[in-house]
């Protein structure tokens, strides 16, 4: 399976996240570079983190407009699966492919640390293998990973069951004390609608080696590999919606 | 530009920071008089920041060879082979003056200009670094705050991780702060860059940012004391842009194998100026540049401005005749320019150019090797009383564990966590053991390589006594990298001083690099990279205490066979190595409880330091440890409730006995040097003791691993939840206190 993993000007999670993926059987990493349309046959896309074009004016807002943006855009409406995580979740949310948005931490400061959550869908493309309820750790490190919503949306994300991870205490507890940086229902990470988008703060590449202290990312990286070809969508057939009951 | 022959106002010296007799020597080596431009050129590379004239008789004492140094002193940054056909790539340097007066941003274009000495050796920078030292909080929370904040703007937007460093608090630093980053690289030793423009006619580019009118007289500013004029000087200070930077990171990673570079060099301090007269200095050549090919980010600017610019995220590659599309190319797919700006020649002039006229031309050795060596009165401090009777001082303290919860959650001893989990610390998929214990170590990755990473210092040991505090901080800096189980292989140091003209202060630089230079071959270590930074005094905190600080890299062939600083599971002995005996001068005890700075530091022996080290190293080798931790400021008792928070794990231990009816307080929080904090399985303990013998170093068994409290029976009993609260909690508290 291939993975074509965005590099914008700024991004620094690339290198991680293709070294991350040469450890997994049956995946295959190429870089696709932001001036490029060409997503090479990818059949999962990874917007990576970093500080893309400097996350002047906001967090991936100039990333949004970049050529290879328009593909990934168009390669999601078309099901196939996309997975932004840290800059790629600000870099997603800007381009409007998830809702919200992620503003400074709570308590103004760049925050990088293990960290506890939960998930709460173990029916994603993203997750299968994963049990709903189940407690993950992995590392975060972002100055703006606060999640924020209107009302409305937020309970749209609820009742379809969009929230995917949420910041938590090692014993699975979601409340204040356990949210690292403010965000609105300790949302983590979420999907789209369709269920083939997801967005998270954390960062799977960094935890998918024991040496680095946790194995908890590669579990993310094998369930998109056992997501079924057919629902994956790459070759831009109009894959059943996925996951989203 | 012309000026009456002979004679030049203090006014315009002062400007440059030339002295009236460096200026006479100028006048005699050059046929003529300068004009401005050339006056002003001249003045920052002789100044102390570029030329080191006032710190580079000394610095030849420090070993610079041995047999895995690959580069040592005078490139853009050291290197040492570390196996597998790698070169690890290091240098620290200091911020302190920018950092006084903006520290964001002061801080933040320190890392980014150490980042780029890595970068010109052709190495990726794979970690960061920093020691900082601050006035006491919260009168400096500004400083902090700042400095913190930029270390982290810069290292986390680049993408690189910052690993590790030390934080102090002393009234000395309250107006002058010290900002020292040490950047870490590898690179293939084949592929190793050394920055000489070599091959008249070789062509130089400058890529990277517009030049603008910021940073001019930089490197003059860092040679005068801080003064209530000092913030005038903002403008000295530069205005750092990561994301600039990263895309050069990236595309001079690009640069590698193509055979049209010649070489890649950094503009740091001084600017265009030194870059171009250091990189033709080497080779022994001159060059030719047209400032007005230098891309501007603002109009107007005179060559002068433009040569003394010390504009960020610049870089200047010398490259073949005809390479220059070729090189230009990969800076374009970044949106990065790259101008030919000039030209390698064979005159050894460096010879300025607007446009076809002549604004400067000077001999590049004048430039680089012209300023006369300074060699200030040297005149020891009045000696410190030397030994502290501590009876007829200080009243043994009855309630040890509260001392402990005390010490613990002082500013200098409590948790650094609230620093760290402010900088990333783990990009790059190398971080094995994160900030926090005594050495950071990061791998290489696709090999077993790990590299145990470190950054030391103790100004406290060097005001009392600059020559065995100097060793000491090489000797811990040495104990950090051997408690990961890895072998110390190179040094970098920045001696951080006050003003070297009065000769109390060339007494304690000299008695330090004396007393690096001595420890350093006694453990065999090559310094092979450095930086000195001198004039640290303010109106606030007059001078600064002598600091020497000593970044270390070692090496363990497989980072599987690490060790770390925390107690690894109950049962397990504790063990303290090496002697301890009442060295009680300097220490943090001293100091938070008493309020004492005095006595003599702590004794150290190199012999006894070698052969504790050589216990550790085959311990581990032969796999006898399970965990291992200097022992360091707070004595042993602070190092054994680290060793029990880091492992969250207590510890239970007989009462203690002070050996040689040393006072229990000394025999807790005493300062001796050479000793380790050590865990092992219990029927390591025959091997251990026979090793132990034949290295010649005290064994001693502490208690056993295990339960929720740290406890010497019928004397301490303290629960890891009060230590946690007091260590994990101190930064905050000390950063708060003004509320109370």
């Amino acid at each position: 399976m291939r993975f074509g993993v965005v590099v914008f000007p700024g991004t620094w999670s690339d290198r991680d996240m293709r070294l991350a993926l040469s450890g997994v059987e049956g995946a295959e990493a190429i870089p696709l570079w932001h001036k490029e349309r060409d997503l090479q046959g990818a059949d999962c896309v990874i917007l990576p983190g970093g500080f893309s074009y400097g996350d002047y004016l906001r967090t991936g807002a100039i990333a949004r407009f970049s050529p290879v943006l328009e593909s990934v855009v168009e390669f999601a409406a078309q099901g196939g699966l996309v997975l932004g995580s840290c800059n790629g979740f600000q870099v997603l949310c800007e381009a409007g492919l998830l809702p919200g948005a992620l503003v400074r931490n709570a308590n103004l400061e760049f925050r990088c640390q293990w960290q506890h959550m939960v998930c709460e869908r173990g029916d994603t493309p993203f997750t299968h293998g994963i049990h709903t309820g189940q407690v993950l750790r992995m590392p975060i490190s972002h100055g703006e990973g606060n999640y924020v919503a209107d009302p409305a949306t937020l309970s749209r994300l609820e009742q379809n069951r969009q929230v995917v991870f949420r910041y938590c205490d090692s014993g699975g507890l979601v409340d204040a004390e356990a949210n690292p940086n403010g965000s609105q229902h300790n949302i983590a990470g979420i999907v789209n609608e369709r269920g083939n988008v997801l967005g998270m703060m954390p960062h799977p590449e960094r935890c998918a080696d024991a040496d680095l202290g946790g194995l908890d990312g590669l579990r993310l990286f094998e369930a998109i590999l056992r997501t079924p070809a057919g629902a994956r969508g790459a070759a831009g057939s109009s894959a059943a919606p996925l996951g989203v009951a | 530009m012309s000026r009456t022959a002979g004679f030049i106002s203090s006014w315009e010296l002062r400007e440059v920071a030339l002295s009236r007799a460096e200026y006479e020597l100028i006048l005699k080596r050059l046929a003529q008089e300068p004009n401005q431009l050339e006056l002003g050129m001249l003045g920052v590379l002789w100044s102390e920041h570029c030329s080191y004239k006032t710190s580079k008789p000394l610095l030849r004492r420090l070993p610079g060879r041995g047999r895995q140094v690959l580069q040592g002193p005078g490139e853009n940054a050291g290197a040492v082979d570390v196996g597998g056909g790698w070169a690890c790539v290091f240098k620290v340097e200091s911020h302190n003056h920018p950092s006084a007066i903006e520290p964001y941003q002061g801080a933040a274009t320190g890392v980014g200009g150490i980042l780029r000495d890595v970068m010109a050796m052709g190495a990726r920078p794979l970690a960061l670094l920093d020691s900082l030292r601050f006035g006491p909080l919260p009168e400096s929370r500004p400083h902090f705050e700042g400095v913190v904040a930029g270390i982290g703007g810069y290292g986390n937007c680049m993408g690189i991780p910052t690993v590790g460093g030390e934080i102090y608090f002393d009234e000395c630093y309250a107006g002058n702060p010290l900002v020292n980053a040490m950047c870490v690289g590898v690179v293939r030793s084949k592929e190793l860059m050394l920055a000489r423009a070599e091959g008249t006619g070789s062509r130089l580019l400058l890529v990277g940012a517009r030049t603008g009118r910021d940073g001019i007289h930089g490197a003059s500013f860092a040679s005068l004391e801080l003064d209530g004029d000092s913030d005038e000087r903002r403008p000295a200070v530069q205005v750092g842009n990561p994301f600039l930077e990263k895309c050069l990171l990236e595309a001079c990673q690009e640069l590698r194998g193509l055979g049209e570079v010649v070489a890649v060099q950094d503009l740091g301090a001084a600017g265009l100026t030194s870059s171009v007269a250091e990189c033709a200095g080497r080779a022994k050549a001159g060059a030719r540049i047209d400032v007005t090919r230098v891309p501007r980010r603002e109009t107007g600017m005179s060559p002068y401005e433009v040569m003394l610019s010390e504009s960020q995220e610049r870089m200047l590659i010398v490259v073949r005749p005809g390479g220059e599309a070729r090189v230009a190319k990969v800076f374009a797919k970044w949106d990065l320019e790259a101008a030919v700006i000039g030209e390698v020649t064979d005159d050894g002039q460096l010879t300025v150019t607007e446009g076809d006229s002549v604004v400067a031309r000077l001999p590049v050795q004048l430039l680089t090797e012209g300023a006369p060596e300074r060699n200030p009165r040297s005149q020891p401090r009045a000696q410190q009383a030397t030994i502290l009777n501590l009876d007829r001082l200080l009243s043994e303290p009855e309630d040890l564990g509260g001392v402990l919860v005390k010490l613990l959650g002082s500013p200098n001893l409590c948790s650094r966590l609230p620093v760290h989990r402010r900088y990333d610390t783990m990009n790059g998929a190398a971080t094995i053991i994160p900030p926090g214990g005594d050495a950071a170590m990061v791998r290489l990755n696709g090999t077993q390589i790990g590299l145990a990473l470190t950054l030391d210092g103790n100004g406290r040991y060097c005001q009392l006594d600059p020559f065995t505090g100097a060793q000491i901080a090489v000797c811990e800096a040495a104990r950090n990298i051997v408690a990961t189980g890895a072998v110390p292989i190179g040094v970098t140091d920045c001696l951080n001083f006050a003003n070297p003209d009065r000769p109390e202060v060339y007494w304690e630089l000299e008695q330090a690099v004396a007393g690096i230079a001595e420890a350093c071959a006694s453990l065999e270590l090559p310094v092979v990279s450095g930086n000195v930074s001198l004039y640290n005094e303010s109106e606030q905190g007059g001078a600064i205490q002598p600091t020497p600080v000593i970044g270390m890299v070692g090496v363990i062939s497989d980072y599987r066979r690490r060790l770390t600083a925390g107690l690894r599971q109950a049962g397990d002995f504790v063990l303290l190595i090496g002697q301890t005996r009442s060295d009680i001068g300097g220490s943090e005890y001293m100091k938070v409880m008493f309020g004492q700075v005095s006595g003599s530091p702590p004794a150290l022996d190199l012999a006894r330091e070698q052969a504790v080290q050589g216990f550790i190293r085959e311990a581990h080798e032969t796999e006898l440890l399970y965990s291992a931790h200097d022992v360091a400021e707070g004595g042993m008792l602070v190092a054994l409730a680290e060793s029990c928070l880091l492992g969250d794990l207590g510890v239970r231990c007989p009462a203690l006995v002070g050996d040689g009816g040393l006072r229990l307080d000394v025999a807790c929080f005493s300062e001796s040097q050479s000793r380790f904090l050590i865990s092992a399985p219990p029927r390591a303990m025959p091997n251990l003791q026979t090793l132990a013998r034949s290295h010649r170093v005290e064994i001693t068994l502490l208690g056993l691993a295990g339960g929720s409290e740290l406890e010497f029976e019928g004397q301490i009993r303290v629960s890891l939840s009060e230590l946690r609260k007091a260590w994990a909690g101190g930064l905050e508290k000390a950063l708060q206190s003004t509320r109370e």
